[in-house]
């Protein structure tokens, strides 16, 4: 049993990423959306934290969401795996639960 | 109608400055009559809903405070209160409303619907459930 | 899999009424059964027909009117935050004694309880606010 834990917000102006990543399981996901992809950024306040999480946790980030901020792949940290909307839709059928932290 | 499933609401934002809380507590109040299996969780902000002594009269909107009092009522009597969100806050649990319910498989004996539970012992209860509400 | 969808913020303001959007698009394409989406709490405001968003935006409104009509879909307006916002459906407008109402194709206001049924018959439910 795992849950995929869903991610809108910036780390840097809300506490809901970390909140998140204190409350995972080994074995669940965690999937960044929308705002929420800035926690993928390497090098960042929160990127030790995130980085250390992942192995326990899968990583994801929502390509559009990446793509649509700039932001590239090189420039994420080590782990997160970028994913379409059609990831999106297969994490959420194969985790048992989806979990938004808003 | 087939297994009931556990639902769990998720309460993560403090009452007043947004409406989340209260149409959270709407959603728990409607769901009551579907006789699921139901749990509210209250961590970071959302440990502010439930604190004691809260007067609206000045800002002008209805406290519904008194309403989680009424919970039990409904049969929602799970009530999970992170330590650590209380702690970070500098809150206790005495900062909190007593919130009782009565147990039906114990002669009725009143007992607290609010449970004080580690941030270990809330993901646990987040992992176990079947449908997990966010607002 | 049957999985059910909560929008719980407005369009344009928000990402989320997008995000859910393309992601029941995703879900649909892949096989999938959406059996309803919710609108809830800000989510309600997404079923106004009275958006003129500018002409080289997306229409967040008739994207989700057109893909409902094309799948099927279910759209259900939570009545309670529906009044709060000021989205009424013709009947309720009457019964309400207001003098218009605005809600667009496709979606129906009901009551909370199809967000309860939708988490008990659905096998995954997702939600898309803030």
């Amino acid at each position: 049993m795992s849950t995929l834990h869903t991610v809108n917000k910036s780390p840097f102006g809300n506490g809901a990423l970390l909140s998140c990543l204190q409350h995972c399981k080994p074995g669940d996901a965690v999937l960044l959306v929308e705002d929420g992809v800035y926690g993928a950024l390497s090098g960042s306040s929160v990127a030790d934290e995130v980085a250390a999480s992942i192995g326990e946790i899968s990583l994801y980030v929502l390509a559009g969401d990446i793509s649509a901020r700039g932001i590239e792949g090189s420039k994420m940290v080590t782990g997160a795996e970028a994913v379409g909307y059609d990831g999106f839709v297969d994490l959420v059928a194969e985790h048992d639960r989806t979990q938004s932290w808003l | 109608m087939s297994d009931v499933k556990r639902f769990l609401y998720v309460n993560r934002k403090a009452p007043y400055g947004t409406i989340y809380a209260l149409e959270s507590l709407e959603v728990v109040l409607i769901g009551a009559a579907f006789d699921q299996d139901v749990s509210l969780a209250f961590l970071d902000d959302g440990v502010f809903q439930l604190t004691k002594g809260q007067n609206t009269e000045a800002i002008g909107v209805k406290n519904f405070s008194p309403t989680f009092r009424a919970l039990g009522d409904y049969e929602v009597t799970k009530l999970y209160v992170e330590m650590e969100s209380l702690e970070e806050r500098g809150l206790t649990e005495d900062d909190l409303q007593n919130i009782m319910y009565e147990d039906e498989d114990d002669d009725w004996k009143e007992k607290p619907s609010i449970r004080t539970v580690s941030r270990a012992e809330m993901a646990g209860i987040m992992a176990d459930q079947d449908v997990v509400l966010s607002f | 899999m049957k999985i059910g969808v909560v929008v719980s913020e407005g369009p344009y303001t928000h990402q989320a009424a997008d995000s859910a959007y393309h992601f029941v698009k995703a879900a649909l394409d892949k096989g999938h059964e959406v059996p309803r989406v919710f609108f809830y709490h800000d989510g309600v405001n997404v079923s106004t027909r009275l958006s003129v968003p500018p002409q080289d935006e997306r229409n967040i409104q008739q994207n989700w009117t057109a893909l409902a009509k094309e799948h099927g879909l279910d759209l259900v307006v939570c009545i309670a935050a529906a009044q709060r916002r000021g989205l009424l459906d013709e009947n309720e407008a009457r019964r309400q004694g207001k003098d218009a109402n605005n809600i667009a194709e496709g979606f129906r206001i009901s009551g909370l309880g199809q967000l309860i049924e939708m988490g008990i018959q659905t096998d995954r439910l997702v939600t898309f606010g803030d």
